[in-house]
């Protein structure tokens, strides 16, 4: 599929659709997107989704980050017209997504991998999928080449690796080559091989112009992939923002030191702007001054330095500023392991 | 220093377009559904447990009659001949019924039904897909099954020369009936499935639908039990796999098969309600 459209152009940034935009070929429906608006849902007295708003483009990776029961799988089965919005509307591409008659046309999602009948093999599992929409058979041939699962097709789902199962999972979404791609954790138990693999993947469907929104808990893996953030934290938008302007809006970055007379330097360093704290492993970490200050101030004061180093805020830092208030189980001190943003299932 | 070569196997080829048209229609989604069921071992054996249900047990029981023949002229004439050959199919509506449960619930219990209704979100065509799909399957086998045990019960209950004859009133018709009936029994448990989507609470209702319900009428005082008895699903629809079906405890054979079709008909119909609306 190609869109005949460039990236960036005549997407309207906010608001509603007023007029069709370019149309797909062979599609009656307007040029791919989603778009979330007071997205509010309920299951019983929680609520999982609250007030959200925001637009998924097409042309790069969006990225979907939310601590533990932040409502990002709500959101996503949503999207994929599973679930019914309490208030509010979504549309893909245009339109509501249960008002599709090609659907995996439009949308091609993949929310759990294990979600597969445990006997039946993964070639039969896929044509039955492409079946639905009257899919042919070589299409199911080629999403299997594609996902690199030839050599397992005629092996049960339910025996596969997480690793395959995720494989399988996209394989599936990628069926109808829709114009938007909705993956849940779709790196999750892939190896080093499969997690180079999805990034390039993720990369050239959105370079062939498709919405390719992604939820991970892996920060990194979003950073090096997704080109824009949707965060969100309790259910409400946290932020809609660049990947870029994400980890510029965290704390400066920090210098991490370790000398031999650590109390000498400490005192040193102490002064109006700067603050000094110790770190993990008897280094001090030093914000509000440039690293090569601190190496200058230990010299002048013949301390000699083992270790100096700036510690970019990464994202996972941004993600944990920015959400921290959100966290619903938020433990009372900054756990030291770092996030642990598993997603709910 | 070893370097990493990428495993082959895994290699993945680049994804061309498809730019095909991808309509879904119920045809389509009936083709997706046959291929589900022939590609789930646990339908096959249910289906295969069915056959041998219905012709093993059947050609048992006519074994034993045989052993023991009715004595006096009264039990000579409430013999029933067809009724015995026939007899696996109370077994075999587990089998089936079962089935029908699972076709449903397994979608519900792997999380694979997020998948179908995803590409299929208008819903109900998988519902009516299943439907038809168990259908068609429980009639194709249990309806040779039916004819086999059928004819091998005839020819052992022959010797004592007891057999009825195809072509004798109402036989033909048991026979068909119990294609008919393990086909509804199919889809009670599928509404009950899609209804409950739980495994064991729909196979629980099915066994309460087909036996409880049964054994409960059974206890009502007097004529009760037998005017309420008659319309109990299992009760109502064996009707039409007997062959001369007592008027004072069975409807009419099609009268009561039509009975226990609108049963299984309010299921589904209520399964629909609750599967097009709200969350999947």
């Amino acid at each position: 599929m190609r869109l005949a459209r460039s990236p960036g152009g005549e997407i309207p940034t906010q608001g509603r659709l007023c007029a069709p935009l370019t149309r797909r070929p062979g599609s009656g429906s307007v040029v791919s997107m989603i778009e979330i608006h007071a997205l509010t849902k309920r299951y019983g007295r929680t609520t999982a989704v609250s007030d959200l708003t925001f637009t998924v483009r097409p042309g790069v990776v969006t990225g979907f980050l939310g601590p533990n029961g932040a409502g990002k799988s709500t959101t996503m089965r949503i999207i994929l017209g599973l679930d019914e919005p309490t208030t509010g509307s979504v549309t893909v591409n245009g339109r509501p997504p249960r008002a599709h008659t090609a659907p995996l046309r439009e949308v091609g999602g993949m929310l759990d991998p294990r979600a597969v009948h445990p006997s039946r093999n993964a070639y039969h599992h896929l044509l039955a999928l492409a079946q639905t929409s009257g899919i042919r058979r070589s299409r199911v041939d080629e999403v299997i080449d594609a996902a690199g699962l030839r050599s397992v097709a005629a092996r049960p789902a339910g025996k596969f690796s997480l690793g395959m199962a995720q494989r399988l999972g996209i394989a599936a979404a990628l069926l109808g080559d829709p114009a938007t791609v909705v993956l849940d954790e779709p790196v999750n138990g892939l190896d080093v091989e499969g997690i180079r693999w999805i990034r390039t993947l993720l990369h050239e469907l959105a370079a062939q112009g498709k919405t390719v929104f992604v939820s991970s808990h892996l920060m990194s893996e979003i950073a090096q992939t997704a080109t824009h953030l949707i965060v969100i934290g309790k259910g409400r938008l946290i932020a809609d923002t660049g990947v870029a302007e994400f980890i510029a809006s965290a704390e400066p970055p920090a210098v991490r030191v370790r000398s031999s007379n650590q109390d000498v330097l400490a005192g040193l360093l102490r002064s109006p702007g700067v603050t000094v704290t110790p770190g993990d492993g008897g280094a001090l970490a030093v914000s509000g001054m440039p690293a090569a200050r601190v190496g200058e101030l230990a010299a002048a004061a013949g301390i000699t330095v083992l270790e100096l180093a700036t510690e970019q805020a990464s994202l996972e830092d941004a993600f944990v500023d920015l959400t921290n208030d959100a966290v619903e189980f938020r433990a009372a001190a900054r756990p030291a392991a770092g996030p642990a943003f598993e997603e709910e299932k | 220093m070893t370097s990493v070569t990428p495993n082959p196997a895994l290699a993945p080829a680049a994804l061309p377009g498809y730019s095909r048209p991808q309509k879904v229609t119920q045809g389509r989604v009936l083709r997706s559904e046959w291929t589900k069921l022939r590609t789930q071992p646990s339908a096959l054996w249910a289906l295969l447990s069915a056959v041998i249900l219905v012709v093993a047990f059947g050609i048992l029981y006519s074994f034993l009659r045989e052993a023991r023949p009715p004595h006096g002229a009264a039990a000579v004439a409430s013999f029933d001949a067809a009724g015995i050959s026939l007899s696996g199919v109370q077994l075999a509506q587990i089998a089936v019924g079962v089935l029908g449960v699972l076709l449903i619930t397994s979608e519900y219990a792997t999380g694979l039904i997020r998948t179908t209704l995803a590409a299929v979100p208008r819903r109900l065509p998988v519902l009516w897909g299943k439907a038809a799909m168990l259908t068609v399957a429980t009639i194709a086998v249990s309806l040779p099954a039916a004819f086999a045990a059928f004819l091998a019960g005839q020819s052992i209950l022959g010797r004592q020369h007891l057999a009825v004859h195809l072509s004798q009133p109402g036989v033909a018709r048991a026979v068909i009936g119990c294609a008919l009936y393990l086909a509804v029994a199919g889809l009670l448990g599928l509404g009950l499935g899609a209804l409950l989507r739980s495994t064991a609470g729909g196979i629980a209702a099915l066994f309460g639908l087909l036996f409880a319900l049964q054994l409960v009428a059974g206890f009502l005082p007097g004529s009760w039990a037998n005017d309420v008895g008659k319309y109990v699903p299992s009760t109502a629809g064996q009707a039409v796999t007997t062959a001369h079906p007592d008027p004072t405890s069975s409807l009419p054979p099609w009268t009561g098969f039509g009975v226990f079709c609108a049963y299984a008909a309010v299921l589904l119909g209520l399964a629909a309600l609750r599967m097009r609306r709200g969350d999947a």
